[in-house]
C-alpha cells in the first residue's frame, strides 16, 4: 500500500497554533449546543410523563404529542395519551425495567444526527478535537495512530443512509402529529377544530426537519450524485437541483431544527405539567 | 514605476509592521523577526519582497503569476494557509506581528520554499481519463452543460496545496503513503463523475487513496482560493459512491443481479 512515505516531524502539540483569531469560538459553540441538546433530551426521554396534552380527559385543550415521544407504540402504564398504537403495556413487558415510549424511537433520530455528515464534521472538531479547528495541533497520542473512518469502529458511519430511510418515516410521522394538532376534543367526546401556539410550534417541527432531512447527502446522491449523466432524466436534474440548494445550508438547517425540536418538546412539557397555558388563538 | 518604500505617502496609510519570517531548511530553524513599512494597498508578498530587497537578500520565496492564479506563493500567514499574493495587509491584525511560514505538511527546500513534488508523484498514480467511444461519427462526442457543471467546479483548481497543507490527516498525522489528500480526492472525483469517463477508480480511492481518512472536517473547502466545495461537493459524493460500491448490502445485492456495464 506504501505509495509515497514522506517523513515530517510532529510540528505542533495539543491546541498550539501560530492563528491570531479566536479560531475557538465556533468548537466551543458547538460543543455548548451539542451538549445542552444531548443533556436535555437524555433527561427528557427518561421522564416517560408529561409528553402530551389534550386528551379525553382534558376538553378544549388542542392535542399535542412531544416529538421525542412521538410514534408512542405503547402508553406507560397508567397513562392514556390517547397517541399509543397499541394501546396499554403488554404484559410481557418485565415489571422491574423501566419504561419510556421515547427510549424506543429516539435511536433512529439520534442515529441520523450522529452519522449526519454535517454533525460529523462538527464533533470530531469540537469533542475530540480532530483537529479543534483547522491548523490547531491535535494530542500527540493520535498522532499516527489515525484511524478517520477508514477503519472500525467510525467505518460504520457508512450507514447514514439508513438512517435517512428511517429520518424521512418520521418526518411523515411529525407531520401527521402537526394535523392532529389543529384539534381538540369537546366535552361531549366529539373531535373539534383549532388552533394554539402548540400547532404553530408542531407543524414548523416537521418543516424544520424536513428542510434539514431533504438536504442529506446521502439524498442528494440517491436522488442524481450516483449518475453521471444528471440530464438523461428532467426529474432527476430537477430533484438534484432541489437537493443541493437545501444541501448548501444543511448546517443552517441542522441547528434551526436541533433547537426547533427540542423546544416542541419543552413547550409540550411546560403545558403537560401545567406551568404554561397552550393558548388557543381560534 | 518605483519599487521605493512610498513614505511619501501621508503618516496613517503608511505603517511600521514586525514580520516574523521562518528561516532555515530540512535540518530546523527558527522565526526571524524584520520591521518593514506598510503602505495601503500592500499584500503579504509585496512585504516578503520589500524585505528580500531591503533587510534579507538570501531569503527565498517561490512565486509567479502575483495575481492568485499559479499556486506557487502558498505559505502560512499568521497560522493559515493562504496565497502571499492575495493576502491584503489591511485584512491582518494591525499591531500584532505578522507570522509567515512556509507550507508545513511537506518537507522544507529553504526558508519559504517547500518541495511539493510528493503531490506530483500522487497524481501520476490515479489512472487517467478513459472517454466511452465517440458519439458521432466524425470522432466527436455530444455532452449537456448540466452534466459538466459540477466537474467544471474542479477545473478551476490551480495546485497551490493550500488544502493539502491544512488537512490534518496528512499535516498532524503524516499518512502520506495512504492518502491522496483534497486535491487528489477530487482530482479523482473529476474524472469519476465525468459523463464521457468509463473508467473504475471507487476501489482505489477506498484502498490506496484512503478516502475513509477524510473525517469531513472541511478545512480544505476553508482554505481553497478558488471556493471549490472541495468536501461537499467532491469528496463526500465520493464517499456515498464508495459506500454504494462497498458497504451498503443492498445495492451490492442488486449489482449481483445487474449485468456489468
Ligand atoms: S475535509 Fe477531509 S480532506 Fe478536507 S481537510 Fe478535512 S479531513 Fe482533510
Ligand atoms: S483545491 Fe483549492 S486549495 Fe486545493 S490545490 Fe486546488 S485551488 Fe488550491
Ligand atoms: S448528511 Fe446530514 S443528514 Fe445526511
Ligand atoms: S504568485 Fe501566483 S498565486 Fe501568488
Amino acid at each position: 500500500m506504501s505509495r509515497n512515505p514522506l517523513s515530517l516531524p510532529q510540528v505542533r502539540g495539543f491546541l498550539k497554533t501560530e492563528r491570531k483569531d479566536n479560531w475557538w469560538i465556533v468548537p466551543l459553540l458547538v460543543l455548548a449546543g451539542l451538549g445542552a441538546f444531548l443533556i436535555y433530551s437524555t433527561w427528557a426521554a427518561f421522564q416517560g410523563s408529561n409528553f402530551f396534552v389534550g386528551s379525553v380527559e382534558q376538553p378544549g385543550v388542542q392535542q399535542l404529542l412531544s416529538p421525542f415521544y412521538s410514534p408512542v407504540l405503547w402508553d406507560p402504564n397508567g397513562i392514556h395519551s390517547g397517541h399509543a398504537w397499541f394501546g396499554a403495556l403488554p404484559a410481557w413487558w418485565p415489571a422491574w425495567m423501566f419504561f419510556s415510549p421515547a427510549l424506543l424511537i429516539l435511536p433512529f433520530p439520534a442515529g441520523f444526527r450522529f452519522t449526519c455528515y454535517y454533525y460529523r464534521g462538527a464533533y470530531y472538531k469540537a469533542f475530540w478535537g480532530d483537529p479543534a479547528s483547522c491548523t490547531v495541533g491535535e494530542p500527540a497520542f493520535r498522532g499516527q495512530n489515525y484511524r478517520g473512518e477508514q477503519k472500525f469502529p467510525l467505518i460504520f458511519q457508512n450507514i447514514h443512509r439508513y438512517f435517512l430511510y428511517a429520518a424521512i418515516v418520521f418526518i411523515g410521522l411529525l407531520t401527521w402529529d402537526g394535523l392532529v394538532s389543529f384539534t381538540h376534543y369537546n366535552a361531549d367526546g366529539t373531535l373539534g377544530f383549532g388552533i394554539s401556539i402548540g400547532t404553530i410550534v408542531l407543524v414548523l417541527n416537521p418543516i424544520f426537519l424536513s428542510m434539514y432531512t431533504f438536504g442529506c447527502h446521502c439524498l442528494r446522491h440517491l436522488v442524481g450524485g450516483k449518475h453521471d449523466c444528471l440530464s438523461c432524466s428532467k426529474h432527476r436534474e430537477g430533484a438534484y437541483k432541489r437537493v443541493t440548494w437545501l444541501n448548501e445550508r444543511h448546517m443552517l438547517f441542522a441547528w434551526i431544527s436541533l433547537f426547533g425540536v427540542a423546544f416542541a418538546d419543552i413547550y409540550v412539557r411546560m403545558c403537560a405539567s401545567g406551568a404554561w397555558t397552550d393558548w388557543r388563538i381560534l | 514605476m518605483t519599487f521605493e518604500p512610498s513614505v511619501t505617502s501621508s503618516a496613517d496609510a503608511t505603517r511600521t509592521m514586525q514580520f516574523r519570517i521562518w528561516r532555515g531548511d530540512q535540518s530546523g530553524g527558527a522565526f526571524q523577526t524584520y520591521p518593514m513599512q506598510v503602505s495601503e494597498g500592500m499584500v503579504v508578498l509585496d512585504c516578503v519582497h520589500r524585505i528580500q530587497a531591503e533587510l534579507a537578500t538570501d531569503l527565498a520565496v517561490r512565486w509567479n503569476c502575483k495575481a492568485g492564479k499559479c499556486g506557487s506563493c502558498s505559505a502560512e500567514i499568521n497560522g493559515q494557509p493562504k496565497l502571499m499574493c492575495m493576502t491584503r495587509m489591511d485584512t491582518l491584525p494591525p499591531d500584532a506581528p505578522v507570522t509567515i511560514e512556509p507550507l508545513r505538511s511537506f518537507p522544507s527546500i529553504r526558508d519559504l520554499v517547500t518541495d511539493v513534488s510528493w503531490n506530483f508523484r500522487v497524481k501520476k498514480k490515479i489512472k487517467p481519463f478513459k472517454p466511452r467511444k465517440p458519439d458521432n461519427a466524425d470522432g466527436s462526442w455530444t455532452m449537456f452543460q448540466a452534466d459538466v457543471d459540477r466537474v467544471q467546479e474542479f477545473r478551476k483548481c490551480i495546485e497551490c496545496f493550500l488544502c493539502q497543507d491544512v488537512c490534518h490527516v496528512l499535516r498532524d498525522h503524516h499518512k502520506h503513503d495512504e492518502f491522496v489528500g483534497p486535491r487528489f480526492l477530487m482530482y479523482t472525483a473529476a474524472l469519476e463523475m465525468h459523463p464521457l469517463d468509463t473508467e473504475d477508480r471507487l476501489k482505489d480511492l477506498k484502498d490506496n487513496d484512503g478516502i475513509g481518512y477524510c473525517n469531513i472536517t472541511k478545512c480544505c473547502t476553508k482554505v481553497c482560493p478558488e471556493h471549490i466545495g472541495i468536501t461537499d461537493n467532491a469528496i463526500i459524493p465520493m464517499k456515498e459512491r464508495v459506500v454504494d460500491e462497498f458497504y451498503d448490502p443492498i445495492t451490492r445485492l442488486f449489482r449481483m443481479f445487474k449485468p456489468k456495464k
